[in-house]
């Protein structure tokens, strides 16, 4: 007699059933759907925040960084600039804190009924994928303007590049977002401490300014933050500002892959009894 | 017809006592530093032992079920015997401590309906994401929306936003879709005890349907007639133990002696329990007690003797006493009041009633005692209540001779009231 599933007490270590997750695809478009057909409603700008939201941020980081302090942007136009940082940026922090909370967020409907859990941290990050292509959408815009307008641009076969780092980006906030969410269910401070976190996070990574601003002996180490090169290479694709050598890039994959199995492994382990504990 | 979809071994489920719920890491360390350092531990309820902490509590202590195709199985069993770690633990909502579980076929589980959906959405965008959620691809609710919208009721309303629903709409919407799955195994938690009662009978058609059609139906819940309506095998669950699996009557009949067999006492000391609210200040009743009986069962017709010691600091002009009666599954029944005690002076008084049983049929009943106090506006103000449930056991013997005919429960209740007189005045 052959059944069709076996419900056990243990768990392997890397117990994801991919074929499942794939049957669920349709969940993942109709949560990310939801989420964008609700986000606005009831408030007067609608969808116009989608845009407002990031010009609203990078212009108060052109004044700020770009004005006030004077940091350099290796040459590049101050608001293609920042326009351009705040995109990969804004999309990795909004992956970790919208996947962290994924348990305690939606603990009345895991509750109830079984899917394979990834689903919702999956479709948070293709969410907040899609918010990013907004943000690129404007960078092309502002970037073909200054192109009409005389002002020098370095665009070359590098652009490339763009969809393997907004892949990569998109993997490791998922990997820290399901490690920080394994580890809310039993300590809720944590999501307290991701808000904070991601904020450090931004000031340790070359988003308001530009890795050439590090002393040389702390560079080596500095460029082990894996958003570090990720952010780099990414300004060097688009605006063509100065590039690394590729195998700190390659270290970021590493650390990329690792954090998304460490993440995938607690969260599998997690998501089986939860619900005892949330 | 007889192949095994469902096989149970062992199933265990484990939780711990003191740690359920979010901690913070910060309590937690305080609590790790306080047993270091041998103190008490300052995240503690008060009252609670501090040996209950990561105490484990079986819920469920090894369960051994086969389930075969086209059954309807119901589960009941007292609050409290693991029925719905059972039924999460089927869903996967959440894994068993020990055992196995073999499943042939998908399971849609309904612990609660209407899962997912979402107020702004209109009711057509929340049946692709209940479905989705339920375990279903955008191709197959393409297929079967008419029909779900046809069953739901609400094809007027299907683009409207749900919150504007009323809530049984709601409901209607939300079983709609879910019994359009095309799942093997239906994992259902008292769903059906939701929307009006045209509704829930053609829930249970659909119900009934599915068993029929080869698909095997898991339920749960209180109500015995759905679980008579729609089930072919019941299990009797009891402390996380499978006490009994088989006729669905007989299983009635264990759950129902189950859940009165630790009560029926003769005598309850009630003097120190916990009131509610503010009861028990100016009277207090401190026991009550069977009468002349050895235990609390009678035949219907004989009075039920009982008296209650119970004390009043001042005098209270009118007071009334009462005792509402319920079934074993806490179904209110009747009440029956004292005549009025006028003048009952303050001090320490026993008083003994009478209440002829005529009435009640057959079965296991509770009652609360309660004292109550008619105001100069003629209003009652409950005074005290006997904070324990006290059970009785009904029993009518030699129907036939006592010119009754059986009483079937489930169609007219568990009252018989006083016989109309019937007359031939044919000419």
């Amino acid at each position: 007699m052959e059944y069709t599933t076996h419900i056990k007490a243990k768990s392997g270590w890397f117990d994801i059933d991919l074929k499942e997750l794939f049957r669920y695809r349709d969940l993942v478009f109709l949560f990310v759907k939801r989420t964008y057909t609700t986000m606005y409603k009831q408030t007067i700008l609608g969808p116009m925040w989608l845009i407002l939201n990031p010009l609203i941020t990078v212009m108060l980081y052109a004044f700020v960084f770009g004005r006030v302090a004077g940091l350099s942007t290796d040459g590049a136009p101050y608001f293609a600039f920042y326009l351009c940082s705040n995109a990969i940026w804004s999309f990795f922090a909004t992956c970790i804190t919208e996947t962290s909370s994924t348990f305690t967020a939606n603990a009345a409907i895991l509750g109830k009924v079984y899917f394979p859990r990834l689903v919702m941290p999956i479709s948070s990050v293709v969410t907040a994928m899609l918010n990013m292509m907004i943000q690129l959408g404007i960078l092309v815009f502002v970037l073909v303007y200054y192109g009409l307008s005389g002002v020098e641009l370095h665009i070359s076969r590098a652009v490339l590049l763009v969809p393997v780092l907004i892949i990569q980006t998109g993997l490791l906030g998922l990997g820290c977002g399901i490690i920080v969410a394994a580890l809310t269910t039993k300590y809720r401070d944590l999501v307290i401490l991701v808000s904070f976190g991601v904020q450090l996070w931004m000031y340790a990574s070359p988003v308001v300014y530009t890795f050439s601003q590090i002393p040389e002996k702390y560079l080596s180490f500095y460029l082990l933050n894996p958003m570090a090169p990720i952010i780099t290479v990414w300004r060097h694709a688009i605006l063509g500002t100065k590039g690394i050598q590729g195998i700190y890039w390659g270290i970021s994959w590493l650390i990329t892959v690792a954090v998304l199995f460490t993440g995938i492994i607690l969260f599998s382990r997690i998501e089986r009894t939860f619900m005892d504990t949330v | 017809m007889s192949e095994t979809v469902i096989k149970i071994e062992n199933l265990k489920k484990q939780y711990r006592l003191g740690t359920i719920g979010g901690r913070t890491l910060n309590a937690e360390l305080q609590s790790w530093w306080a047993r270091k350092r041998r103190k008490e531990d300052p995240n503690l309820r008060i009252g609670e032992e501090r040996s209950d902490y990561g105490k484990p509590f079986w819920a469920l202590k090894g369960i051994d079920l086969e389930v075969k195709k086209g059954e309807a199985l119901g589960i009941i069993g007292a609050n409290g015997a693991g029925k719905s770690t059972f039924l999460k633990i089927l869903s996967r909502v959440t894994a068993p401590t020990e055992g196995d579980i073999w499943l042939n076929g998908r399971v849609a589980s309904m612990l609660e309906v209407g899962t997912g959906f979402h107020g702004e959405l209109t009711g057509r965008e929340n049946i692709y994401m209940n479905g989705a959620i339920l375990g279903m691809t955008k191709k197959e609710v393409d297929r079967k929306i008419e029909s779900i919208i046809d069953f739901s009721e609400c094809r007027e309303f299907i683009d409207t936003p749900v919150k504007r629903y009323s809530s049984g709409m709601y409901v209607k919407l939300a079983f709609a879709v879910a019994s359009h799955l095309d799942a093997e195994i239906m994992v259902m938690d008292e769903v059906l005890a939701v929307g009006d009662m045209k509704f829930q009978k053609k829930c249970l058609g659909r119900m009934g349907d599915e068993a029929r059609s080869g698909r095997t139906v898991l339920y749960v819940s209180h109500n015995m007639a759905t679980i008579r309506n729609l089930c072919t095998r019941c299990i009797v669950l009891d402390k996380g133990a499978l006490i009994f699996d088989g006729n669905v009557e007989e299983a009635i009949g264990v759950y129902r002696a189950e859940l009165v067999k630790d009560d029926l006492l003769l005598r309850i000391e009630c003097k120190d329990m916990l009131r509610r609210n503010r009861l028990g200040m100016k009277s207090h009743i401190s026991t009550f007690e069977f009468c002349d009986v050895d235990i609390p069962e009678y035949l219907a017709g004989d009075t039920m003797l009982f008296s209650v010691y119970w004390y009043n600091p001042e005098q209270i002009r009118d007071a009334i006493a009462r005792i509402t009666i319920k079934t074993a599954e806490d179904e209110l029944i009747a009440t029956s009041e004292s005549q009025i005690m006028h003048n009952v002076g303050s001090g320490d008084h026993i008083t003994r009633f009478r209440f002829n049983t005529k009435n009640l049929v057959d079965g296991m009943y509770k009652l609360v005692f309660s004292i109550s106090e008619i105001n100069e506006f003629a209003q009652t103000e409950l005074l005290d209540e006997i904070p324990q449930v006290i059970s009785f056991r009904i029993i009518e013997k030699d129907l036939y001779k006592n010119q009754k005919a059986r009483w079937i429960k489930s169609y007219w209740g568990n009252i018989r009231l006083d016989p109309m007189t019937a007359e031939d005045i044919t000419v």
